[in-house]
């Protein structure tokens, strides 16, 4: 029996590690209230600001698709990829209360087909690479149960 | 309007775009002393040297303006090199333009040249966990194809763009470039072997995204007084406007190598995009429309992008590209064509060359001596290109 790998985020600090409901964390000026991701920690990204004092916040962990494709060939290093490769999806994802997009690969087994335009999903935590003795974490986009295919916007 | 700020184009000159494994400095000489013939003057005449850089080929140091001024024999020529990214050549222009307009020099050579690796552009090496062009190859696996194509299945979503219109763009750039001797495909290509070609990321296939390629570009730019003793005054072909400007807060257009766009959660997105903002800086400072425009070249990167830059340079209105195309009036012989050079569809992209290629492709089409896909009668053209973290660059060009 191999033993159990352990679980490590392949970056630290850019999302929480709740395997149940995971999120992003961006942050929030606390001068201005504009949300970044990956974090801003030095000044704010708003011209009309002068904020650098953020706070890290949960970003929402459903949004709807803002555009999607695929990786049919392997994308080179620094990209792990497993042997052998698998295509996977790519969606770019808005996040309404963030009014923002923000990219993320789709869990595995899920292709351009079942996606679409305007349909919802919800955030994931899933393996990025792994090596002997760990698991390295990533998020991911799923489409949210009974959405897939079904959720075309109206645009 | 005031009148433009402008400097002359007296020359310009390529080293064929392919992939022929050499060092980019040579394809850069040959372009330079390709532009100094066709100006009719000697590299000691240059008073100015713009390098345009590139990192994917070593470091900025390396591939600079002072490397090809060592190369063609060092005269104490002053020098500058500029990286941009995609835009790395119109930045270069720019510099020149401004020593020009500043009075500080009358004839400046702007030079960029490139040799690339084949395959996937892929981030400098190394563990680097705070560079996003790393980390978004690394955590998302998300090479620059995914982002064109997020913007092609955008379209097809918006606008109802078919795969069919994205392989009739390629239709046309492949049969503009056939007689173009710069150009490294010249092939005529048809629509069902471009939808036979694989998918790479999907709505996009291999024969409609930009390959990579070796290649060299020169420009020998000089005062407008300069050029009226040397070549007259006769079809003098002048750089009117030169557009380097950056996104506008909030950017809520997702653009390489971010993972996110910024929130208009606190201020809203109001105004022109990125794209067309570059356009629209271009146009103003010309003091010229995009009715005005007789040619374009714009940074098909792939196949769909060029629908989106009909819109962003305003040839019509958002989501009329697709009807401009199959209208053929970006086709040659049509009310305005695009990319007569083949673009980057015939070229591939050879980095910071591409930019300064498209303005020379401008200055041969309104002289007249762009034999084989010549723009009849063409005065105004512009130029469009968008790269890497917020780089873009749009010139105008008139005679």
């Amino acid at each position: 029996m191999p033993p159990v790998k352990t679980r490590l985020p392949a970056i630290e600090g850019w999302f929480t590690l709740d395997e149940d409901a995971p999120a992003l964390l961006g942050s929030r000026c606390t001068s201005c209230g504009n949300f970044a991701f990956p974090k801003e920690t030095f000044f704010c990204r708003n011209p009309e600001c002068q904020g650098k004092e953020f706070a890290e916040t949960e970003l929402s962990r459903t949004g709807t698709i803002w555009s999607y494709t695929d990786a049919r060939y392997q994308p080179p290093k620094p990209y792990e990829a497993a042997d052998p490769y698998t295509p996977f999806a790519i969606a770019a994802v808005e996040l309404s209360a963030e009014r923002m997009v923000v990219m993320g690969q789709v869990v595995p087994g899920v292709g351009v087909d079942e996606l679409t335009v305007g349909s919802e999903v919800e955030l994931v935590l899933d393996t990025l690479y792994e090596d002997d003795e760990h698991e390295y974490l990533v998020w991911k986009w799923r489409p949210r149960s009974g959405a897939t295919g079904g959720g075309r916007s109206d645009a | 309007m005031p009148e433009p700020k402008s400097v002359a184009v007296l020359g310009a000159g390529m080293h064929p775009w392919g992939k022929w494994g050499r060092n980019f400095v040579e394809y850069g000489l040959a372009a330079a002393l390709d532009a100094l013939h066709e100006a009719d003057l000697a590299w000691t005449d240059v008073q100015y040297v713009a390098g345009a850089d590139t990192i994917r080929n070593g470091y900025p140091g390396f591939i600079a303006g002072a490397t090809f001024a060592q190369a063609l024999g060092w005269t104490g020529a002053r020098v500058s090199s500029a990286y941009a990214a995609c835009a790395s050549g119109a930045q270069a222009i720019n510099n020149a333009r401004a020593q020009i307009l500043a009075g500080l020099c009358d004839v400046a050579l702007v030079v960029g040249a490139d040799t690339t690796p084949k395959g996937f552009f892929t981030p400098v090496g190394g563990d680097r966990r705070d560079d996003p062009d790393w980390l978004r190859f690394h955590l998302m696996g998300a090479t620059n194809p995914t982002y064109f194509a997020l913007y092609a299945r955008r379209r097809m979503e918006l606008f109802g763009a078919t795969e069919a219109d994205f392989a009739a763009v390629k239709v046309k750039n492949a049969r503009h470039g056939l007689e173009n001797v710069n150009a490294r495909y010249r092939k005529e290509v048809t629509a069902e072997e471009v939808l036979e070609s694989p998918m790479v990321a999907d709505p996009l296939r291999l024969l409609e995204i930009c390959a990579t390629s070796d290649g060299g570009a020169a420009l020998v730019l000089t005062s407008m007084e300069f050029a009226r003793r040397h070549a007259g005054t006769e079809g003098l072909v002048t750089i009117d406007s030169v557009s380097t400007v950056t996104p506008r807060f909030p950017q809520t257009i997702i653009e390489m190598p971010n993972f996110s766009t910024d929130s208009a959660a606190t201020s809203a997105s109001i105004g022109p995009t990125f794209k067309q903002s570059v356009a629209l800086a271009a146009y103003e400072e010309a003091g010229v429309g995009p009715e005005d425009v007789n040619v374009a070249e714009v940074y098909d990167l792939s196949s769909a992008l060029e629908l989106d830059w009909y819109e962003d340079i305003g040839l019509c209105k958002e989501g009329e590209a697709e009807r401009l195309l199959r209208d053929g009036e970006t086709t040659l012989g049509g009310r305005v064509p695009v990319n007569p050079s083949g673009g980057l569809s015939c070229f591939g992209e050879a980095i910071p060359a591409q930019a300064i290629a498209q303005v020379c492709e401008l200055a041969w089409q309104l002289r007249g001596r762009a034999t084989g896909r010549q723009v009849e009668g063409a005065r105004v053209g512009i130029s469009a290109n968008q790269g890497l973290f917020g780089h873009g660059s749009s010139v105008i060009v008139t005679r």
